[in-house]
């Protein structure tokens, strides 16, 4: 699925990734982990076609439609709802049955009660719960998540550790994680970057 | 090294034709000869500006990053000989009208636009950290250069009509074949000049980005 | 099909947020008068009513320039950009939306430009109206490309106008010439003719600027 060869990357003078090999299966599920500024941010931004290499090389099994991004930032709108913001997504996925996909994901994830509140009036822990619906919204094969767990209280932690258990099977699962202790069991691999 | 005593010994021979050689201008007399240094500075420019969207067009097509430092290599020096157009077709006004600038001048106004342009093509490059995301902004930006060259010169044709009248124009009688000799010569010594200098430039740019990849290395 | 589907989902959340926020047409809108009314003052007495015309494309083309510089303030922030980019869509179809956003901004700003140029200024002829129309297709097609080049730069709102206004040198000349020169044909033309070989540019570009 994923395929990295000297894969390197700098920003400006400063290199955040330097000669990385990797290879990923399909349905595999890495972890990926290091300190505070070590490129994991990078690495997932780089396999999602957000930033090119600036050497080696890197080939991704699938188009970008089949990719499901998680970023820092939830990448919605603030001045939307969270309906308006993933009915937008949902348009550009070309998501079928658009509306009961959007329900399901809203009531998934504890969001239903408020989703016609503007994103701007969310708490982080909220905003974290509306990216994820915005990331699984077109059944992506491929998951990108970067620290999937940011800001959530307990019961939403386990919303995810529940989608995990049950992604791992069928996806090709990608986690960026400063504090890995959660994942480890159900990784299949595991890049250390420093 | 060859490109440079090439240059040099063209700019010579070429700066000797037209001083000495070249037929004096029926109507403007000595000051007619700056012809042979203003004009073939300015299609040496719009050659860099060429070259550098040529070079641009490459980037986008291939995603090659050294076509980014060719580009801008090529622009860079397409400034250079730009600003030498804008001086001396301005010490020619000066010397045949008195003025040191006048907007019934075609190429002169054109290539105050393209230096305004390509001004803020710098102003782009510096605002964004390098890396592959500038070299497509540049690139984008270059493109649009060399369309805004054309577009630009039949917008200035059409101002006059209604800004200013022509007064002045330098479309006299044809060159005679001494004429277009020495003009010919003077232009391969801008062009020659031109390689010699982007050659230069990109050796030197490309020997720091490999100081600076072994300095890493040794870190 | 989907290509407009996507530029239709696009604009439609342009126009939502333009409607919730309600940041930058009311501000283009008291621009252009107030612009307007600092040119009279600006003007000698007995200027012609073709500088004045001269003046109107000046506003008009600052105008446009604040619009645009508010184009992408709402995909910048929370890189909402990254986003929309990562969807399988066509990434031109960003652009188009976009552009079409900044175009209906533009027109409406017209609408009420046009008619306060009539009544401080001089009459409003068929040309100035046609002119407007061609020039707004350029002006909008390239700005919305720059104004993404220059959300991707430090500078930002600093960079839009020197990347702006040496590319819309020509839709003045166009403009203006065809309200001011006997034979506005021509003009118009060559406006048609910016319009047609910068639309395609723009379009055919956004996608590099917007990825790597």
């Amino acid at each position: 699925m994923i395929r990295a060869r000297g894969l390197g990357r700098r920003f400006g003078a400063k290199r955040v990734l330097r000669d990385l090999d990797l290879d990923v299966p399909a349905g595999g599920f890495l972890l990926v982990t290091g300190p505070n500024g070590s490129g994991k941010s990078t690495f997932l931004a780089l396999v999602a076609g957000l930033l090119a290499p600036t050497e080696g090389e890197i080939e991704v099994g699938v188009d970008r439609g089949g990719i499901g991004y998680l970023a820092h930032e939830p990448l919605v709108y603030r001045e939307l709802t969270a309906l308006e913001n993933l009915d937008l997504y949902g348009r550009l996925y070309h998501v079928r049955e658009r509306r009961e996909q959007i329900g399901a994901l809203l009531e998934r994830f504890g969001l239903w009660e408020a989703r016609h509140e503007r994103v701007g009036a969310f708490s982080r822990g909220m905003e974290q719960r509306l990216a994820l619906c915005r990331t699984l919204l077109h059944g992506p094969e491929l998951l990108l998540l970067d620290e999937p767990y940011s800001g959530l209280d307990a019961g939403a932690v386990e919303l995810v550790d529940a989608l995990f258990a049950e992604l791992a099977d069928e996806r090709t699962v990608l986690v960026a994680s400063h504090d890995p202790e959660r994942i480890r069991a159900r990784a299949s691999q595991e890049l250390v970057l420093a | 090294m060859f490109l440079a005593a090439a240059a040099a010994g063209l700019l010579v021979a070429g700066l000797a034709l037209a001083l000495l050689w070249a037929p004096e201008d029926a109507d403007q007399g000595f000051s007619q000869r700056i012809f042979y240094v203003h004009v073939p500075i300015a299609l040496t420019a719009y050659a860099c500006f060429a070259w550098g969207a040529w070079k641009a067009l490459r980037l986008l097509w291939i995603r090659d990053a050294r076509y980014d430092l060719e580009s801008y290599t090529a622009v860079h020096m397409g400034v250079i000989f730009g600003v030498l157009t804008l001086v001396t077709g301005s010490i020619w006004a000066k010397i045949s009208w008195g003025v040191w600038w006048t907007w019934s001048e075609r190429q002169l106004v054109l290539f105050l636009v393209l230096f305004l342009f390509y001004c803020a093509y710098f102003m782009l490059r510096f605002s964004v950290e390098s890396g592959p995301r500038r070299a497509n902004l540049s690139a984008v930006y270059a493109l649009f250069g060399v369309a805004l060259i054309p577009v630009s010169f039949l917008a200035i044709r059409l101002a006059e009509n209604f800004i200013h009248p022509v007064v002045f124009t330098r479309d006299g009688p044809q060159m005679s074949g001494s004429m277009l000799f020495v003009f010919s010569v003077c232009l391969a010594a801008m062009l020659a000049l031109f390689a010699s200098l982007y050659a230069n430039e990109l050796a030197g740019k490309r020997l720091d980005a490999r100081l600076r990849e072994l300095r890493e290395a040794l870190e | 099909m989907t290509y407009f589907a996507d530029v239709a989902a696009l604009a439609r959340k342009d126009l939502l947020l333009e409607l919730r926020s309600r940041d930058t047409l009311p501000a283009m809108l008291l621009f252009v008068v107030s612009a307007l009314v600092v040119f009279h003052f600006a003007l000698p007495s007995d200027a012609s009513a073709t500088a004045s015309t001269g003046l109107l494309w000046i506003a008009l083309l600052f105008t446009a320039l604040l619009g645009l510089a508010r184009a992408f303030v709402a995909e910048r922030e929370q890189r909402v950009l990254d986003g929309l980019v990562l969807a399988p869509c066509d990434r031109s179809a960003i652009w188009l939306a976009k552009a079409l956003g900044v175009l209906a901004f533009l027109g409406i700003a017209e609408l009420v430009a046009l008619p306060a140029y009539h009544v401080f200024f001089a009459p409003v002829g068929w040309e100035l109206v046609a002119a407007l129309a061609l020039a707004d297709l350029g002006l909008a097609a390239v700005g919305t490309l720059l104004a993404a080049m220059a959300a991707a730069s430090r500078a930002r709102e600093l960079l839009l106008p020197l990347l702006f206004l040496p590319l819309v040198i020509p839709v003045v000349v166009g403009g203006v010439g065809a309200t001011v020169a006997d034979d506005p044909g021509r003009y118009l033309a060559f406006l048609g003719l910016y319009d047609v070989i910068f639309v395609i540019l723009s379009w055919a570009s956004f996608e590099y600027v917007v990825s790597e």
